[in-house]
């Protein structure tokens, strides 16, 4: 893989795999057969994904560029750049940009961190370890907004949630959670979701480790520490980055927790939530498609950073082609 | 365990060992008790869905109160209110079909990209990568724009097809990675003694690939059985999902938790029960088959 920036071009374009075509006639025709059968059981996938999503994605960039509100079609009009001066101006979607960043980047930073400790408690021997392994990975099997729902109501709730409950038992103080510390609250919930998640990779990561080199690290007088730094940690390097990737992918998209638990209420709107109220209740398609454009950037600029992580993934496999 | 050769001054073993069995023993608790915590959000909802409204929302909480079945009732309408089966049908539907039908694209995909590999194969699968990190919202308007345009909006059709799109970049990756573990001479042996290509699918690939493929399935019917934003905003009253479902009974009614308990404990045990079951497979999966 030279260039993993060209592949995560939004308008979909690849390299060309056509080959030159400079051999003798016959043969070449029969190279080419080959070539297409060969090629031919990709095309499907192929056409239907560029069909389903590149072609909408370069209806949003042109809907970008025109003043569009639905409730006044009449005066539709091109309108450049504008929409876009407005996303970066407009106070409220300057904000969700910045709350899509924070929410992203905790989810991830803390989910990962807690996931690496819960992996290396995993990988230890004892009683019961299948058991709390599956305890653990429940939160992620829950449907994302049954999970928001949970939360919202069954346990932030101020009048009867259990954690007020359980402070009421303790003689503690009753905070509204979801109106106090809102942003943190999402959080918290989606923290508890995605944790699991990391833990399972990065326990598949521990249990995929060279035994035979950790216990020649130990004959020679290696510490667990040091084991972990210089071992341990080197080896969980790809899993670490693959658990931030796709959380990451998945976390800047989310919709569920936000949409459900304040409704983007108090400073909690994210870019999809903004995106799906402008366009969705203010009607205002244009504004919509450029902040659509504006996460896709975004996504752009962590995915081309993170991709070239995953094409390591690839240098082993790779000759196989 | 090797630790049985490793040798250590005899005379320190008796001590190290008694240390070290504290601390694992220490660490073992500690994990549990972790569990339990990740775990008890979910068992709360449990309990609850089991109890009466009234029970349900008190503070303190109640943990002894009876059991009943009302939210459960409740949930299913049988006391009157909006029945939850068409939602239930719908998204079972819609999962089903998308699956198959990624199934179907996937699978020659996978083929082309592992077992006979096109030239650049890796650009080929980046770019798979590269439409799942179109955020969904990007390409959101212009769908709804057409779709209502064609009178194709509240259809179930409309959420098949772009959940197939949705899952399909995930199972080219995942499945090429579990075809790509297929040695190529096992297939080129087969061929010399004359097999030809649909006898080498089902006599090799899929007995290899087969838990591979299964694990596949099940990632995207998950997928497909979770997904919100498009369910939201492509549906209405005939082609609504169970998420949305969810979403709509609790703003509409006011809350009854317990029921709003029920509703989700209901939704989310497809999901629970096939996770649990294929724990292993999933990790594998959604970690895009680099895991292993």
């Amino acid at each position: 893989m030279s260039n993993p920036t060209t592949a995560v071009s939004v308008s979909g374009e690849r390299p060309p795999t056509a080959a030159p075509a400079s051999a003798p006639r016959p043969v070449a025709r029969r190279n080419r057969a080959r070539e297409w059968a060969t090629r031919a059981p990709l095309l499907p996938a192929l056409i239907f994904l560029i069909v389903v999503t590149q072609l909408p994605f370069v209806a949003t960039l042109v809907i970008s560029l025109f003043d569009w509100n639905s409730f006044r079609p009449d005066r539709r009009a091109f309108a450049g750049l504008d929409n876009y001066k407005t996303v970066l101006s407009d106070d409220a979607l300057r904000e969700s940009i910045v709350t899509t960043v924070l929410l992203t980047a905790s989810v991830v930073i803390v989910s990962v961190v807690l996931g690496l400790l819960l992996a290396l408690l995993l990988d230890r021997k004892f009683r019961g370890r299948g058991l709390v392994r599956t305890m653990l990975i429940a939160p992620f099997l829950l449907v994302p907004v049954a999970s928001a729902l949970l939360w919202k109501h069954a346990l932030y709730n101020p009048e009867y949630g259990l954690f007020n409950g359980v402070l009421n038992w303790l003689g503690g103080p009753q905070p509204e959670w979801l109106t106090d510390t809102p942003l943190i609250a999402v959080e918290a919930s989606l923290i508890w979701q995605w944790t699991p998640f990391m833990m399972l990779i990065l326990l598949a990561g521990l249990q995929s480790r060279p035994l035979d080199m950790i216990e020649a690290a130990r004959l020679d007088g290696a510490g667990n520490w040091q084991i972990f730094r210089f071992l341990t940690l080197p080896h969980l390097r790809r899993y670490l980055e693959l658990g931030t990737l796709l959380g990451s992918i998945y976390i800047v998209q989310n919709f569920d927790a936000v949409f459900t638990m304040t409704r983007g209420g108090l400073d909690t709107a994210n870019l999809p939530y903004t995106i799906y109220e402008t366009f969705y209740n203010a009607h205002e398609y244009g504004l919509a498609s450029a902040a659509g454009v504006v996460v896709v950037i975004g996504t752009i600029i962590i995915a081309t950073f993170a991709l070239r992580v995953v094409s390591s993934l690839f240098r082993e496999e790779a000759s196989r082609a | 365990m090797t630790a049985v050769s490793t040798p250590v001054p005899i005379t320190s073993v008796p001590e190290a060992t008694r240390r070290a069995k504290r601390r694992g023993a220490a660490l073992g608790v500690l994990a549990w008790f972790i569990g339990i915590v990740f775990v008890l959000p979910v068992l709360w909802m449990l309990l609850t869905s089991f109890h009466s409204e009234a029970d349900a929302a008190t503070n303190p909480p109640s943990l002894a109160a009876p059991l009943t079945l009302d939210g459960y009732k409740d949930f299913f309408g049988v006391g009157g209110g909006a029945s939850p089966w068409p939602a239930l049908l719908n998204s079972v539907g819609t999962s089903l079909f998308s699956t198959c039908f990624v199934l179907v694209l996937a699978l020659p995909a996978a083929f082309a990209l592992s077992i006979r590999p096109v030239r650049k194969w890796t650009d080929v699968m980046f770019f798979f990568l590269s439409t799942k990190m179109l955020p969904v919202v990007a390409g959101l308007l212009p769908v709804f724009l057409f779709a209502r345009d064609i009178n194709f909006l509240d259809n179930v059709w409309l959420l098949v097809i772009l959940y197939t799109s949705m899952n399909l970049p995930i199972a080219v990756w995942m499945m090429q990675s579990f075809l790509a573990d297929i040695p190529v001479s096992i297939i080129e042996a087969a061929q010399m003694d004359g097999a030809r290509l649909p006898t080498i699918l089902w006599r090799v690939v899929a007995p290899i690939a087969g838990p591979g493929i299964a694990a596949t399935s099940l990632i995207c019917f998950i997928f497909s059985w979770n997904e919100m934003l498009f369910a939201q905003v492509l549906t209405g009253v005939v082609a609504q999902t169970a998420p949305a479902f969810l979403t709509t009974f609790v703003t509409s009614q006011g809350l009854f938790l317990a029921k709003v308990c029920a509703a989700s404990m209901v939704i989310s045990l497809p999901v629970l029960a096939a996770g649990f079951a294929a724990q292993d497979k999933l990790v594998q999966g959604l970690s895009l088959g680099a895991v292993k």
